[in-house]
């Protein structure tokens, strides 16, 4: 339908609005003449300004005392589906989040909770998908797009930030009650007592997961045990496979590179077919290490034998490599089955010890302590399989 | 959870019992149950479930607890060793923050 048609100039008998007969009259379903003639469309409230973009899940505008609030929808759109799988992925990691503020789920008034979040998109979009009928306030402050546990380590989710947006924010002026929902796992970077000293507003600390939010606000806000607790499921640690894997790209690259090159010496001091089967075995076998490290420990964690993730690595490592045996190695013989061994066994090791970056239970004492020891071992591996490997071309 | 325990014997958290005013928002902010609050008082009952968040310290408006709180990230400790600053999220890779 053209601009014609849609407009002042309809097909049918004109009625009192210049849109389309069987359309609302909306401002979205009406357009202004090209030239010439008046407008007749209603006026347009539009808080777009030309350099800027209005995010997608705004659905609304809400007039409150301080001013005109943004109104979140409750669903996530294909746009905030697709961002979350492609932040999994490292694509847009450091740039997935929303602008600090206040926004409004639903129809909050000034007796509504005001839940403080960090302004990474993922855990804004939780929270307001969580809320179900929940009509409330969100603070989102500044975390510079890091999620709210990760924030508050760093202390960016922390006393001075919540207030200092307390009072940017006129908080006063939209509420009546003292009283803000910060995240359990927000705690580590904010210290309620020095908050109420700050802004007269009293924390209260909400569940560690934002789906139980609304079973929080029935119990008179009070959270039950099960909901003070980090869970670490199968599902949440399938979730954060990808991730392990994806922030070693840059290593993965430079190793593969080198493995092809030291794959080609030999007798013929350089060998373009060598380096191609010889680097390209190197290269899968190492590869499944990391599968076996940062994908397979993470989803059979608990049940591994030990403590420590390093020695959990070194399980899934040896498995794979026995597995593997010399399938991928067409010169297989027993020199370069213990390389294989040895460099499959280390690069899970040393993949499955980074995955206590992404657990929920692991202390930094406790990482450095098992550091020292697998550390060393998985260089000592590493280099002795480098070394038969190269022993193996002449 | 019974699954999910660390290391033993490694932590740094420490109580001052005789600090303690049984606020209980150390038992409330603790993710993982290291503290029972019984006859007005916390209690370490689980001391190898702690992962030195910190979040108890920093709740503590008695000052009774202390942690040396940090980022149990191995990439974050091996940049730290590199470069000798504090481990971080801002280790490069920027693990799962």
């Amino acid at each position: 339908m053209t601009e014609t048609e849609n407009c002042c100039t309809p097909k049918v008998a004109p009625t009192d609005s210049c849109c389309p007969v069987n359309a609302p009259d909306t401002v979205q379903n009406c357009c202004p003449p090209k030239s010439g003639k008046q407008s007749c469309c209603p006026p347009v409230a539009d808080h777009r300004k030309p350099e800027y973009k209005l995010e997608g899940f705004i659905e609304n505008w809400l007039d409150t005392p301080i001013g005109e609030i943004p109104v979140v929808a409750r669903k996530l759109n294909r746009v905030d589906q697709f961002g979350r799988i492609a932040m999994r992925w490292g694509i847009g990691r450091n740039h997935y989040a929303v602008a600090p503020g206040i926004y409004a789920v639903g129809t909050p008034d000034a007796e509504a909770e005001v839940l403080i979040s960090a302004n990474y998109k993922l855990s804004f979009d939780v929270l307001r998908r969580s809320l179900g009928s929940i009509n409330a306030w969100i603070l989102v402050i500044d975390t510079k797009g890091i999620n709210v546990w990760c924030a508050a380590g760093k202390g960016t989710f922390g006393t001075d930030e919540i207030i200092r947006c307390v009072k940017k924010f006129h908080l006063t002026k939209l509420v009546t009650h003292r009283r803000l929902i910060v995240p359990q796992l927000g705690a580590p970077g904010v210290a309620a007592h020095l908050v109420k000293n700050g802004c007269d507003f009293n924390v209260v600390y909400g569940p560690v997961r934002a789906q139980d939010l609304p079973a929080f606000f029935t119990y008179n806000r009070q959270a039950t045990p099960a909901m003070r607790r980090v869970n670490f499921t199968l599902l949440d640690r399938i979730v954060l496979t990808p991730v392990e894997i994806t922030i070693l790209y840059r290593q993965i690259f430079y190793t593969a590179l080198a493995l092809l090159l030291l794959g080609g010496i030999g007798s013929q001091v350089f060998s373009t077919s060598a380096a191609l089967i010889r680097g390209g075995s190197a290269i899968a076998t190492g590869f499944s290490g990391l599968v076996a490290g940062a994908v397979i420990t993470p989803v059979l964690l608990p049940w591994l034998p030990g403590r420590a993730f390093s020695l959990k690595g070194i399980w899934t490592g040896l498995a794979i490599a026995i597995l593997l045996g010399g399938s991928l190695l067409p010169d297989a013989g027993s020199t370069i089955h213990i390389a294989l061994l040895l460099q499959v066994t280390a690069i899970s090791s040393y993949a499955a010890m980074n995955f206590t970056g992404s657990s929920t239970y692991t202390s930094p004492s406790g990482v450095e302590k098992e550091m020292r020891i697998a550390i060393p071992c998985q260089l000592i591996a590493v280099v002795i399989a480098l070394g038969l490997w190269l022993w193996t071309a002449f | 959870m019974a699954h999910q325990k660390y290391l033993k014997n490694v932590v740094t958290l420490k109580l001052e019992q005789e600090k303690c005013v049984g606020c209980g928002l150390c038992a409330i902010v603790c993710p993982r149950a290291v503290f029972k609050i019984e006859d007005d008082l916390a209690w370490i009952t689980a001391l190898d479930n702690c992962m030195e968040c910190g979040a108890c310290v920093g709740n503590c408006p008695v000052g009774a607890i202390t942690v040396h709180a940090g980022v149990g990230c191995a990439s974050a400790i091996i940049h730290s060793w590199l470069t000798g600053d504090e481990p971080s999220c801002d280790c490069g890779g920027g693990g799962n923050c």
